[in-house]
């Protein structure tokens, strides 16, 4: 018995940098190239000033990139979430200890 | 028939202590995304409490953890375990009246081992099962927590540095709020399973389900229903210490605090560790504020905080030795519903002292002035 788990310990820190810094980072990649385009340009006069809050440029390539980068954001934690299910349900999965 | 009445008692009390589990713990969940406007504090708590309901559902392996690795079940009776919850509690609400974000899980395991070994002798008590799952876990949650919690504020800010500020507050207000959820979802799933562990402990104490069996639907149900609506009534005042006393907040710091701590309690439930969600989120939301140029921590707050974080086992411990010790002396059913009647009291003066330095949604996101009582309304305590 030891008082310490370390393939628990390292997955831990792995896995959640990889999910908990990761996947957010990914969400910031979408905002990013959806800002892409004249709409969020700093110079652009009526909505494009400093202080706009304006997220979508309006670059196709753009958008799409930032759909795909959200749909992947949100299909990791659907899967992570269906993962901890099958994980926590030991009595419908038989190969947990 | 008495153990029954016994029986019947404890699976009240422990419910109770699951309300006071959701209402202390909202903050951790939604603090941040009520702090940044994310979301509308009413609508933050009410999501958070749907979803800590689900959640109870989701994963059952901390359950068995509590039920069985920390107090040999052989020892434990159900006076024992009533004295445990009553314990857990009173830490809970002192601490919520201070506004102190302390561990609701630390507090329940604090307890039942106290009572525990007032019952039986340090024997009874798996102190290698204490260390290794719940002592260990709870220092390096945090650290882990804020490890992560750092580089994604970093990662944030140095991805969306091209936005300007009013677009990126904008976008992860939005993101906030997917986050957000799954902190709910993962507390759910973390903290309703330490109430299902008690209430198994009991049952298989008094002999009414086999000694090492899960926990059975009708518990689940019960403790995601306490867990929800205690979610739900918000912890007002442990929200705003970790919204707005620790870091102020911006929106990517919101988000990246709420992933991280999502990440990490998900994962360790999935490994069978009790741990702390109140260390995990403090632990992250003090990350954001060490991920970001310019950011203060306020380390007084956090200090604090650690303070009662090292009292919580030891504190809890006591009063449920107490409380073993009143109801060992009464004896029988009577001295455990003395018990509860001195909690009842206890829980009913603690709220009615918490009525004079009120916080609710309203005040909730006011100026951080050192205390958890906005100044406006208590200025004799802003200097504490």
């Amino acid at each position: 018995m030891s008082w310490i788990n370390l393939t628990a310990l390292w997955k831990i820190i792995v896995f959640g940098l990889i999910a908990g810094a990761g996947l957010p980072a990914l969400f910031a990649g979408g905002l990013y190239t959806l800002s892409w385009g004249p709409r969020t340009a700093r110079t652009a006069g009526a909505d494009g000033g400093a202080d706009s809050d304006v997220v979508v440029g309006g670059n196709v390539a753009g958008m799409v990139l930032a759909a795909i980068a959200f749909l992947v954001v949100l299909a990791a934690i659907g899967w992570s979430i269906y993962e901890i299910y099958t994980l926590g349900h030991p009595a419908t999965t038989t190969a947990k200890k | 028939m008495s153990n029954d009445t016994v029986l019947v008692l404890v699976v009240i009390t422990a419910l109770a202590f699951d309300f006071t589990n959701g209402f202390h713990d909202t903050g951790n969940a939604m603090a941040t995304s009520i702090a940044t406007g994310a979301l509308p504090p009413r609508i933050a708590v009410a999501i958070s409490g749907v979803l800590n309901f689900v959640g109870a559902f989701l994963s059952l392996t901390v359950a068995a953890t509590i039920a069985s690795g920390l107090v040999s079940t052989g020892k434990v009776t159900l006076t024992v375990v009533a004295a445990g919850l009553a314990g857990g509690i009173i830490w809970n609400l002192v601490t919520w009246l201070f506004g102190i974000p302390s561990s609701s899980s630390h507090a329940l395991i604090g307890g039942v081992i106290g009572s525990t070994f007032a019952a039986a002798g340090g024997s009874a008590v798996l102190w290698h099962g204490l260390v290794s799952k719940v002592v260990l876990p709870a220092v390096l949650s945090p650290i882990i927590a804020a490890l992560v919690a750092a580089c994604g504020t970093w990662l944030l800010y140095r991805i969306t540095r091209s936005l300007t500020d009013g677009a990126r507050k904008h976008g992860f207000r939005i993101g906030q709020i997917g986050s957000a959820c799954v902190v709910s979802l993962a507390h759910g799933t973390n903290d309703a399973q330490k109430t299902m562990g008690v209430i198994t402990l009991a049952l298989i104490v008094n002999g009414t389900v086999a000694k090492g069996s899960g926990a059975p639907v009708w518990v689940i149900t019960c403790c995601a229903l306490a867990i929800a609506t205690g979610t739900y009534l918000g912890g007002w005042r442990v929200i705003r210490t970790l919204g707005k006393g620790l870091v102020e907040i911006e929106s990517p710091q919101g988000m990246a605090a709420e992933s991280a701590s999502a990440a990490v309690i998900l994962l360790s439930s999935t490994f069978g560790y009790s741990l702390s969600t109140t260390h995990v989120a403090t632990g992250s939301i003090i990350g954001t504020g060490l991920g970001k140029k310019g950011a203060d921590v306020r380390w007084s707050v956090a200090g604090r905080m650690a303070t009662a974080w090292v009292f919580t086992l030891p504190s809890a411990a006591i009063v449920g030795a107490i409380a073993y010790g009143i109801a060992y002396g009464i004896g029988g059913t009577f001295g455990v519903i003395i018990d509860l009647i001195i909690l009842a009291a206890l829980s009913g003066f603690i709220f009615w002292r918490s009525r004079a330095t009120k916080v609710d949604h309203n005040n909730v996101n006011a100026e951080w002035a050192g205390g958890v009582a906005p100044p406006a309304e208590v200025p004799e305590k802003a200097a504490a």
